[in-house]
C-alpha cells in the first residue's frame, strides 16, 4: 500500500529561469516554426516580450533537484507511464522572467489494472510564481507505476 | 499570430484546423528529450527497453502533447491559451503517423474574459486516440 501521509507533502522552493535559447530550442522540439518564439522585436510588438510554449513547463526539469521533488518512495523507471498533464495559465510568462515553483504531492493512490497488474498514481501540483510575485501557472502531473512492464 | 480569436465568430461545434505529422522518428525524442529535460530512458535508450521487455522506445507523451499544443496556438494565438489539459492512452511508436484534432465545446465569460473551451484529441494511424484532452482560450 503506498504511503498516504505524503500527501499535502512540498518540495524546496525552486528557481526557473525562462531562457531565449531554450523556449527556441523547445519550439523546434515540437516542430512549432511561429515567428513569435523566434523574433523578439514581433514578439514584443505583439505580446509585450517572447513568449512560452503551452507546455514550455516541463522544461522546469533542468531546474529542479532532489530537494525541489517532496519524497514518496519513488518509481521504478522501467515502469512509469506518464497518465496525465494538466496547465492553468493566470498570467504570461515571458523570455526574461525568473519563475519560482513549489512541487507539492497532491494525491497517492493504487489501483486495479488491466495489463500492467496494479498501479500506483501519483499526482503532482507545481505552483509557479514570477518574478513580481504574481501566480502565473499550475502545472498537475499523474505519473503511473505499473505492476509489470506494459509491453504494447 | 498572437492575435486573439473573434468570440463571436466561433460557434460549438467548430473543428480547430488539424495538424498531420506522417511519421514520428526516433530523432524526435532524443530531440524533445534534450529541450524538455525528460531523459526517462523507454524514449531513447533501445537496450533499456528491451530489457524491460518493450519492443522498442516510444514518443514521451509530452512531446506529442507539444504536437497538439501548437494546433490550439495555432488557432487561438499563442499567448491565449487558459488551460491545456492532456490524458494519454495508446502510446505512440517510431514510425507512426499522428493527427492533432480540437472541437469546441463551449463558450463562456470568466473571470471578465471571453474564453472558448474545446476538446482534444491525438489519433494514431489506426484510429486509435493516443491523447484525449482538453483546452480553454481567451478570445476578443
Amino acid at each position: 500500500m503506498p504511503d498516504k501521509s505524503v500527501i499535502g507533502k512540498t518540495g524546496k522552493p525552486f528557481k526557473m529561469h525562462v531562457d531565449w535559447s531554450k523556449v527556441r530550442e523547445f519550439a523546434r522540439a515540437i516542430k512549432d516554426p511561429n515567428p513569435l518564439y523566434f523574433d523578439p522585436e514581433l514578439a514584443k510588438k505583439e505580446l509585450g516580450g517572447v513568449p512560452v510554449p503551452v507546455t514550455f513547463l516541463q522544461t522546469s526539469a533542468f531546474w529542479t533537484d532532489d530537494t525541489s521533488s517532496p519524497g514518496f518512495g519513488g518509481f521504478d523507471l522501467r515502469r512509469i507511464l506518464h497518465g496525465e498533464q494538466d496547465f492553468e495559465f493566470f498570467k504570461p510568462i515571458f523570455v526574461g522572467d525568473t519563475l519560482t515553483g513549489v512541487t507539492k504531492i497532491a494525491d497517492l493512490f493504487e489501483k486495479e489494472g488491466g495489463r500492467g497488474g496494479k498501479m500506483t498514481f501519483l499526482v503532482t501540483e507545481t505552483e509557479y510564481t514570477n518574478q513580481k510575485g504574481e501566480k502565473v501557472a499550475t502545472a498537475r502531473a499523474t505519473l503511473i507505476e505499473t505492476g509489470q512492464a506494459v509491453k504494447a | 499570430m498572437a492575435a486573439k480569436l473573434k468570440f463571436d465568430s466561433v460557434k460549438v461545434g467548430d473543428e480547430i484546423p488539424k495538424i498531420v505529422i506522417e511519421g514520428v522518428t526516433r530523432p524526435d525524442f532524443v530531440r524533445y528529450a534534450g529541450a524538455s529535460g525528460d531523459f526517462v530512458p523507454l524514449h531513447y535508450d533501445q537496450t533499456f527497453v528491451e530489457a524491460a521487455g518493450i519492443p522498442t522506445v516510444f514518443a514521451q507523451g509530452m512531446y506529442t502533447a507539444g504536437l497538439l499544443s501548437k494546433a490550439v496556438t495555432d488557432y487561438v494565438g499563442v499567448g491565449n491559451v487558459r488551460r491545456f489539459q492532456v490524458r494519454f492512452a495508446t502510446r505512440v511508436w517510431p514510425g507512426d503517423a499522428v493527427t492533432c484534432t480540437g472541437k469546441i465545446t463551449n463558450k463562456s465569460e470568466k473571470d471578465g474574459e471571453k474564453q472558448i473551451e474545446g476538446d482534444l484529441t491525438v489519433l494514431n494511424q489506426k484510429g486509435e486516440p493516443a491523447i484525449r484532452g482538453s483546452f480553454r482560450a481567451a478570445c476578443a
